[in-house]
């Protein structure tokens, strides 16, 4: 019978060590094990970019790898993101510009983004949108997610960014 | 979706990967990216008892330069191909080939050595190491062995590769002073290639003195364009040589058809995409 593995990961900056099955997935583990239910599930079958997370640093698919491939290895998702309270550019660039509608696809896209921009600083409109061919999004017809990610290459994104659950705050600041 | 269970191994050289292998018995696949094998586990379409890991072989991993040629790592993956300083300068049509796969995810995990054994018809990267004359360097149970990419590919997902063995290095010579071009057709984004065509062209004053023509998915196998090769060595460097030339392409060719598109617009498209490929590599 399939034996289980004892794999360690560091997820959003926590070293978790965990005893799995082999094909358990990784999108499984963050959200059934760690209670990560910030990275989504759209297709299941590796086009929608909705799992989207880092490993080490570069954007992958979580639905189409092993958690056993992550062992020793580094994890970022879209819950790692804001630093001391804050959101991240990315994030507040999204808000910004209104480039979600139901927000099923976003934290695909941002972390997309945030890989795309980590390779390429300054991208041209092309290179965003090549960027994120392998994320799909029903609701906004990309054009004002296009429009956010360029923003926040620019650094035209405002600097009053706290996380809150009252968006009041961070929507004056918004629509420069 | 969930696949069914299987024992895992991550051997972290190729000679333990050779013993789990032999020991593991028929029902055992390796996993390299996971790009394709993953999501056929998710369908259960493949079922394998145990999965033999390469992640974790350091040796299968990059590019590094072998005189007249380079060596390329079974697990290096399609992002690295796409952006690695050595493929850009000598073999460039990899580099432009490997970009146009899937999209930035996949690229980060999928890996060259995955897709040519995967040997998918429209896989984007049989066809350029065919038109390079790539070696593909095989490790089994008996030792090494080399097999010539004419060799190499055998039929619709089925290439050389024995079970029991892994392909650890694909070794592709330099092309210096040759240009380059990957022309893909597809109608969507991260798409699949309905057809694409790969061209490497050598010009020297004024006329095309060498060529060399992959084509992806005019067969169950990647294939030359062995008449458009022959008419255009030593043809005049112009738009309509290398028309009357490409109008050769479909030669020899037994494309599918499918949803995308029925034979005969394949075999249209191929003539298409050859011109198109053939003047960009020439710098017209
Ligand atoms: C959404 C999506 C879109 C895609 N679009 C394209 C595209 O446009 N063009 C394209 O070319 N590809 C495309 N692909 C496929 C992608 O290129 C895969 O990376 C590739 O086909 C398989 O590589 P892998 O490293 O992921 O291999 P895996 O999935 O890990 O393995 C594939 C097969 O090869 C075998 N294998 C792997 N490595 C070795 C080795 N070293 N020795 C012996 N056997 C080995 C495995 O056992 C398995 O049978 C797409 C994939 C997805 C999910
Ligand atoms: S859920 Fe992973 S790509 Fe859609
Ligand atoms: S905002 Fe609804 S899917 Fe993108």
């Amino acid at each position: 019978m399939a034996s289980s593995k004892t794999i360690t990961v560091e997820v959003d900056d926590v070293s978790y060590t965990d005893n799995v099955e082999p094909r358990l997935l990784l999108v499984q583990y963050l959200r059934e094990r760690l209670g990560k239910t910030g990275t989504l599930i759209g297709c299941d079958t590796t086009n929608c970019g909705a799992c989207t997370v880092h490993l080490d640093g570069v954007s992958v698919k979580s639905c189409t790898m092993f958690a056993v491939q992550a062992d020793g290895h580094n994890v970022t998702t879209i819950e790692g993101l804001a630093r001391d309270g804050k959101l991240a550019p990315l994030q507040q660039a999204f808000h910004e510009c209104h480039a979600l509608q139901c927000g099923f696809c976003t934290p695909g896209m941002i972390m997309q983004s945030a890989s795309l921009l980590a390779e390429n600083p300054h991208p041209t409109e092309k290179e965003i949108r090549d960027g994120l061919e392998g994320n799909l999004c029903r609701c906004t017809g990309y054009q004002n997610i296009v429009a956010a990610v360029q923003a926040a290459a620019d650094g035209t994104v405002s600097a009053d960014s706290t996380v809150s659950a009252d968006s009041d705050e961070t929507e004056t600041a918004g629509v420069a | 979706m969930i696949p069914s269970a299987f024992d895992y191994a991550a051997p972290a050289t190729v000679a333990e990967a050779l013993g789990v292998l032999a020991d593991a018995g028929d029902d055992v696949k390796l996993l390299a990216g996971g790009q394709s094998l993953i999501p056929v586990m998710k369908l259960r379409l493949a079922d394998p008892a145990m999965v033999v890991d390469l992640g974790r072989i350091g040796e299968l991993s990059g590019v590094r330069d072998d005189g007249d040629a380079l060596l390329i790592g079974a697990m290096t993956t399609h992002h690295q191909i796409a952006t690695d300083p050595l493929i850009a300068e000598h073999v460039p049509l990899l580099a432009k080939a490997a970009a146009t796969v899937a999209d930035p995810q996949v690229r980060h995990r999928g890996t060259f050595g995955g897709a040519l054994v995967h040997a998918d018809p429209a896989g984007d990267m049989p066809a350029p190491v065919l038109a390079a004359d790539a070696t593909f360097i095989l490790a089994g149970p008996n030792g090494e062995r080399r097999v010539a990419a004419a060799d190499f590919f055998q039929g619709y997902f089925t290439t050389a590769v024995d079970d029991g063995e892994i392909l650890t290095h694909v070794r592709v010579p330099k092309y210096a002073g040759w240009g380059a071009h990957y022309e893909k057709f597809t109608r969507v984004a991260q798409q699949w290639s309905i057809v694409a065509v790969a061209a490497m062209v050598r010009v020297d004053g004024g006329t095309i003195a060498e060529v060399r023509i992959g084509l992806t998915n005019m067969a169950s196998t990647p294939l030359r364009a062995t008449a458009v090769e022959q008419a255009l060595v030593g043809a005049p460097l112009t738009r309509e040589s290398i028309a009357t030339a490409s109008a050769h392409a479909a030669e020899g060719t037994d494309p599918a058809s499918d949803l995308n598109g029925d034979a005969a617009y394949r075999r249209h498209l191929a003539e298409v995409l050859t011109k198109r490929a053939v003047i960009a590599a020439a710098g017209l």
